[in-house]
C-alpha cells in the first residue's frame, strides 16, 4: 500500500470558486513525486490538504489516505500523531517559516524534544548533530533568523522537519526564494538527505528544471487540474497540451542557461 | 543612537515622577489637608512652591498627584492588559462565528467615549481613585483586546505556527513559545502609551470634579482649582501642567525606546 494516496481531491473556497479538482496520485515509501504548476495552480492547497492544514475557509472533499490513515475531516488529535512521524512539510516562504524571536537551535530543539523524548546534554547534542547533517556551522544555534541567510534559514527549516524522522517530506517550494546556486545546494541536500533516511518526497514547484532535480516522476496542475501525470523523462520527450509544453520550453531554457543536462 | 537618547531621557523622566510618588507615601513638606499657610503664597522659603487659595502647600498636594497619575496609570494598565489581552487572545483564536461577535463588541466598546464610560462608573461607585482606574482601566482593555486580536491572528497566520502544529506541538506550548514572545513588543510598546493617555484621561476626569476628592487630589483637579486665579498665582497652573506633560511625554519616549530593546530583529540597527 501507498505511503501517500490522494484520491479525487477536491478544495472549494467559502465562496464556491474550485481551487483543486479532482486531484489524484499516490507516493510509495521511498518514491518521489514533483508537483508542478505556475503560480495559483493550487500546489500549496494540495499539499496542506495532504497535511491536514486547509486554512478554516476551505473546504475539501475526495480522500486522502497518510499512511492508511484518512486525514480530511479527520480530528486534530489523531492527525497529531500522524504529522512529524508520518509527514512534516518544509514551507515556500523561509521569512515566516521560523520563529522570527527564537534562536534557531531552540526552534530546532522542539521536534526533537518532543519527538524523540530527548532533554538536556542529549537534546544539545541532537540538535548540532541536526545541523551538521544539514551542513549548518554550530554558531547557527545560537542566532536569530534574521542574523543568518536564506538559505542557512531554509536548512534550519529543513532540519526540523527531519528532526521526527518523517517517512514522507513535503516540501513546497523550498527553493523558490533562494537564489541560484544557493537553490542547487539545497537541492542536493535533499536529494541525499533522501535517499540516506530512505524517506518519500512531495516534492512542489513552478519550475521544472528544479522537480527534474530531485525526482522522476511528475504531476502537472494547472488551475487545479491535474493535465499530465508520468514519468519526468517522457513528460519531457512529449509534453503533449500546451501547458506542459510551455513549462518544458522555460524549463530548457533555464537549464540552457545555467549548463544543465535536462 | 538618536534612539538611545530618546529611551534614556524617558527613563528619567518618568523615574522623576515615580521618585515623588514614592517619596510622598513617606514624607511630604506638610500634611496633606493642611491649610495653615497663607492664602495664594507666591513660592518662597516656608512653602517652596507657594499655596493655593485655601492655604494648602502646593508642594505637597503635586508630590500626591504624582502618586495619584502613577497608581492610575499602573492600575488601568494592568487591568487594561489583563482584561483585554485576555479577551483579544480569545478571539484570536476563535471561529468565525465567536470571533465576528467579540469584534463587533470590541468596535462598540471602543466607540464608545471613555468620559462618558467613566461617568456612568462614577455615578455607579461614586468618584474614587478606585472608580477612576476602573473607568480608564474597562475602556483601555477594549483598545488592547482589539489590537491583540489581531496581532494573534497575524501570528497564527505564520508558517512557523503551522510548522510546530505538524510537529505535534500543543496549543498552549505554541501560545507560549510563539504567540505571547511575538505579540509582546508591540503590545508593550502599547501599553507603554496607554499608560501616559491613562494618566491624562484621569487628570480630564479630575478637571470636571469626577476624579479622586481632596485633600488627596491629581493634578486635574489642581489644574481646575487654579484655573480661576490663574494670573494672579500663575504656579499653581503651570507645575501640575508641566508634571503632567514630564509623565507623559516620558512615557511616550520610554515606549519608543522600548520598542527597539524588545524586538532582537531591531536590535545593534541604527
Ligand atoms: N485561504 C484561501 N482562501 C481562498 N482562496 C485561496 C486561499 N488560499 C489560496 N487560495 C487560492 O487558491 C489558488 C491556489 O493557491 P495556491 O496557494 O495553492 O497556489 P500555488 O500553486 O501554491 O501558487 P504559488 O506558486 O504562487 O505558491 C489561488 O488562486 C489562490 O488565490
Ligand atoms: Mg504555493
Amino acid at each position: 500500500m501507498s505511503l501517500l494516496t490522494v484520491s479525487d481531491l477536491t478544495v472549494s473556497s467559502a465562496d464556491g470558486r474550485t481551487l483543486v479538482d479532482g486531484l489524484s496520485f499516490s507516493v510509495g515509501r521511498g518514491h518521489r513525486l514533483g508537483l508542478i504548476g505556475e503560480s495559483g495552480s493550487g500546489k500549496s492547497l494540495t499539499t496542506l490538504a495532504v497535511a491536514g492544514l486547509l486554512p478554516p475557509g476551505l473546504r475539501a472533499s475526495g480522500t486522502v489516505l497518510l499512511d492508511g490513515t484518512s486525514v480530511l475531516g479527520a480530528p486534530e488529535r489523531s492527525l497529531n500523531r500522524l504529522r512529524g512521524r508520518v509527514a512534516a512539510v518544509v514551507f515556500q516562504e523561509p521569512s515566516t517559516a521560523l520563529d522570527p524571536l527564537m534562536r534557531l537551535g531552540h526552534q530546532v530543539a522542539e521536534p526533537l524534544r518532543r519527538h524523540q523524548g530527548l532533554r538536556g546534554a542529549a537534546l544539545k547534542a541532537a540538535v548540532l548533530a541536526s545541523l551538521e547533517e544539514v551542513a549548518l556551522p554550530a554558531r547557527v544555534a545560537r542566532a536569530y533568523p534574521h542574523e543568518v541567510s536564506g538559505g542557512q534559514r531554509q536548512r534550519a527549516a529543513i532540519a526540523m522537519a527531519l528532526a521526527c524522522r518523517p517517512a514522507l517530506l513535503i516540501a513546497d517550494e523550498p527553493t523558490t526564494a533562494l537564489d541560484v546556486t544557493v537553490q542547487a545546494e539545497v537541492l542536493a541536500l535533499l536529494d541525499r538527505l533522501a535517499t540516506a533516511h530512505e524517506m518519500a518526497l512531495l516534492f512542489v514547484s513552478h519550475d521544472l528544471a528544479v522537480v527534474g532535480k530531485v525526482t522522476d516522476e511528475v504531476v502537472v496542475l494547472s488551475a487545479g487540474r491535474a493535465v499530465r501525470t508520468g514519468p519526468l523523462r517522457s513528460v519531457l520527450a512529449d509534453p503533449g497540451d500546451a501547458y506542459t509544453a510551455a513549462l518544458v520550453a522555460s524549463a530548457r531554457r533555464l537549464d540552457e542557461a545555467l549548463g544543465g543536462a535536462l | 543612537m538618536r534612539r538611545r537618547v530618546f529611551l534614556v531621557t524617558g527613563i528619567v523622566l518618568v523615574a522623576l515622577v515615580l521618585a515623588v510618588a514614592l517619596v510622598s507615601l513617606f514624607w511630604t513638606p506638610f500634611p496633606a489637608a493642611d491649610t495653615t499657610g497663607g492664602r495664594l503664597e507666591g513660592p518662597g522659603a516656608h512653602h517652596l512652591l507657594g499655596t493655593d487659595k485655601l492655604g494648602r502647600d502646593l508642594l505637597t498636594r503635586l508630590m500626591i498627584g504624582a502618586r495619584i497619575a502613577v497608581a492610575v496609570g499602573l492600575g488601568a494598565v494592568a487591568l487594561g492588559a489583563v482584561l483585554g489581552g485576555l479577551a483579544g487572545l480569545l478571539a484570536g483564536f476563535a471561529n468565525r462565528w465567536l470571533d465576528d461577535t467579540l469584534a463587533a463588541l470590541l468596535d462598540i466598546l471602543i466607540a464608545f467615549p471613555t468620559l462618558l464610560l467613566a461617568m456612568l462608573v462614577v455615578a455607579a461607585r461614586g468618584a474614587s481613585l478606585a472608580s477612576a482606574i476602573v473607568a480608564i482601566g474597562l475602556a483601555m482593555s477594549a483598545i488592547v483586546a482589539r489590537l491583540t486580536r489581531v496581532l494573534v491572528k497575524r501570528v497564527l497566520a505564520m508558517d512557523y505556527v503551522t510548522a510546530a502544529r505538524t510537529s505535534g506541538v500543543s496549543w498552549p506550548r505554541i501560545v507560549t513559545a510563539h504567540v505571547l514572545p511575538n505579540i509582546w513588543p508591540t503590545l508593550a510598546v502599547n501599553l507603554a502609551l496607554q499608560f501616559g493617555l491613562a494618566v491624562l484621561a484621569e487628570a480630564s476626569l479630575s478637571y470636571l470634579g469626577l476624579g479622586p476628592p481632596p485633600p488627596n487630589a491629581s493634578w486635574g483637579r489642581l489644574l481646575q482649582e487654579a484655573q480661576s486665579t490663574v494670573l494672579t498665582a500663575p504656579t499653581g497652573a503651570i507645575a501640575p501642567g508641566v508634571l503632567l506633560v514630564v509623565l507623559v511625554v516620558g512615557v511616550n519616549l520610554l515606549a519608543d525606546g522600548l520598542r527597539d530593546v524588545a524586538d532582537p530583529t531591531r536590535r545593534g540597527h541604527r
